[in-house]
């Protein structure tokens, strides 16, 4: 059984978000991804200053199985990129909800970030594939 | 490896676990007026005698001429060893292997062979090649868009001095992705691309720039100035090289202070016949950075459980069969026999071996200049260093000339002045080290004849 924290909002398409202080927004890939994926690779993070929309591509993870994209949640501006994972992608297997964060987008809107699965939602997401 | 396809048996026990009645009856999803009702046109079958005669007839019609031209592929001899090795069982599969692990020595062959050719672009790695060189160029131009993520203008700058053939190709797969390419102009005197036509650019987001060495014309370009312009303006350099030069000039991964950043071309010369035209291979290598954003197959070297070497396809994520659509391409594959032909090709003649092809292809080109600008009514285009190719003008339209030559069994070269009219009768033209002293002295006299004659009748 995976891990869902309770603090932070979900994707169907497995990336979680957190609201921090700051009012960016920290993305990843959820504890299942990241048991599905295997070890990972390699991943490639957007550019620090980069515009993206909610629902688009903007970064890969890459695991000996598969290459997979990241979807970015929310509009907005890529505000950092995790420069960890370029030496260290197994900080996802390891710590996805920690260490493994991907990038941090500074949102154009709030409510779409309110708008995500809680972490009850993702759950019965994640029961409703499995069976 | 054995590839037998199925017997009727076989195809009779395969359509009966899944309940079809025959082939056809997979098909039927395909509505009847989109399907092709046969093959008009097409002849009907010959067996084995019958097709070996009708093209040995074909053949026989070519005659044996001296042969003149360049312009992308070049008749180098080939050590009769290199095709008895590549014509045997284990390697005689033209196709990239599906069950790759299975196939070590197919696989070990490309990893040799991806250890050359890095080793000759000065580049990090090699891919396991690719369809030809026109369509690695088009491949490196989308490789450009992916890897330089300081560009969003996907615009690419592609010399008039480029094969003609190449950029017509590059357009074609490249041009239907939203990738513009812009044209840098070449010096009329040198026939060289012109570094200052570059500054127009300078400060503007431009995602690669290509330059070819030798270029089109067999001239040498500056490639340290254009490599640093366009690392200085945060594009890519991606250089399209002929690999016998490389034996004897700077290699791309050397241009300039950084290197280039992609090397492509057509890997023909090393051991692959000229054939009328293909099948050919192109060849692409880059630095490790960008690695992940190469497309087609690249081999990898690792050890098994019990700790011995072997060989394994690596980097898979990227490839069609396991990204999709968002692949580094679809339209690629490996040119697994033309690669095992080069790779025996390389390995015969080493380093020193190739360099001395390369020379003499050099000092040949150089001799058959003088021999042919000696004769009243030629010229030579260009007064910068040259490869192994030369740009001839004559006093009058060349493809009457060349016709003439044609009577006296000598392919004189490409009249390239359809493509570049501003050059007036312009004639390319090469000599490789198959070419002797003596075929030289026979082109010169049938071309001196041929154009008094011609002066004579007009």
């Amino acid at each position: 059984m995976s891990n869902v924290p309770a603090d932070l909002r979900f994707m169907k398409s497995h990336e979680w978000a957190r609201l921090e202080a700051d009012g960016t927004i920290t993305i990843g890939i959820s504890d299942h991804a990241q048991q599905a994926l295997g070890d990972l690779v390699f991943v490639e993070a957007p550019e620090p200053g980069r515009r993206v929309n909610a629902g688009e591509a903007c970064a890969v993870v890459e695991s000996v199985k598969a290459a997979s994209d990241v979807y970015s949640p929310v509009s907005g501006e890529v505000v950092a990129a995790n420069a960890d994972l370029g030496g260290q992608p197994e900080l996802i297997n390891q710590d996805p909800y920690g260490a493994g964060w991907i990038m941090r987008v500074r949102p154009d809107d709030k409510a779409q970030f309110a708008s995500m699965l809680d972490a009850a939602a993702y759950s019965a997401a994640l029961a409703a594939e499995t069976h | 490896m054995p590839f037998i396809p199925h017997t009727d048996s076989d195809v009779r026990a395969m359509l009966d676990a899944i309940g079809a009645p025959d082939t056809d009856a997979l098909f039927e999803e395909i509505p009847a007026n989109l399907r092709a009702p046969g093959l008009p046109g097409i002849p009907v079958a010959m067996n084995e005698m019958e097709v070996g005669r009708l093209l040995m007839g074909l053949a026989a019609r070519d005659g044996r001429p001296l042969n003149f031209i360049g312009a992308g592929a070049y008749e180098h001899h080939i050590p009769a060893a290199v095709w008895s090795i590549v014509t045997r069982g284990e390697f005689y599969s033209a196709y990239t292997p599906y069950q790759a692990e299975a196939s070590q020595g197919t696989l070990q062959l490309l990893y040799e062979y991806q250890t050359m050719m890095a080793s000759l672009t000065g580049l990090d790695i090699s891919n396991a090649s690719l369809y030809d060189g026109a369509s690695g160029l088009a491949e490196a131009c989308l490789m450009a868009v992916r890897a330089n993520r300081k560009s969003k203008s996907q615009r690419i700058l592609l010399p008039v001095a480029l094969n003609p053939t190449y950029r017509d190709v590059a357009q074609v797969i490249a041009g239907n992705q939203n990738l513009a390419f812009e044209l840098l102009p070449y010096d009329a005197k040198s026939g060289q691309t012109l570094v200052a036509a570059l500054e127009k650019y300078t400060g503007q987001d431009i995602t690669a720039v290509v330059l070819q060495q030798p270029n089109f014309f067999g001239t040498l370009e500056d490639v340290d100035a254009v490599t640093d312009w366009a690392h200085a303006n945060n594009a890519l350099m991606i250089g399209v090289v002929n690999p016998t030069s490389l034996a004897v000039l700077k290699p791309p991964g050397q241009w300039g202070q950084l290197g280039a950043d992609i090397a492509v071309g057509d890997g023909q010369p090393l051991g692959v016949p000229l054939s009328s035209g293909g099948p050919y291979f192109g060849f692409m290598a880059t630095r490790t950075e960008h690695v992940r954003q190469m497309p087609g197959r690249i081999i990898g070297r690792t050890l098994d459980l019990d700790g011995k070497p072997g060989f394994s396809l690596t980097l898979q994520a990227r490839e069609q069969h396991i990204r999709r659509s968002k692949a580094t391409s679809n339209i690629c594959t490996n040119q697994g026999l033309l690669v095992t032909a080069a790779t025996i090709y390389m390995s015969l003649l080493g380093p020193h071996g190739l360099a001395q092809v390369a020379a003499t292809s050099m000092q040949r080109t150089q001799q058959l200049v003088d021999a042919l600008t000696r004769i009243p009514g030629v010229r030579l285009a260009f007064d910068a260093p040259r490869f192994h190719e030369a740009v001839l003008l004559l006093d009058r339209p060349v493809a009457p000339v060349l016709e003439a030559l044609a009577r006296r069994g000598v392919i004189g070269g490409v009249d390239i002045s359809a493509r570049y009219p501003s050059l007036g009768h312009a004639l390319l033209t090469c000599a490789t080290e198959t070419r002797t002293l003596a075929d030289i002295d026979t082109y010169a006299r049938a071309l001196g004849e041929a154009l008094r004659n011609a002066a004579a009748a007009a």
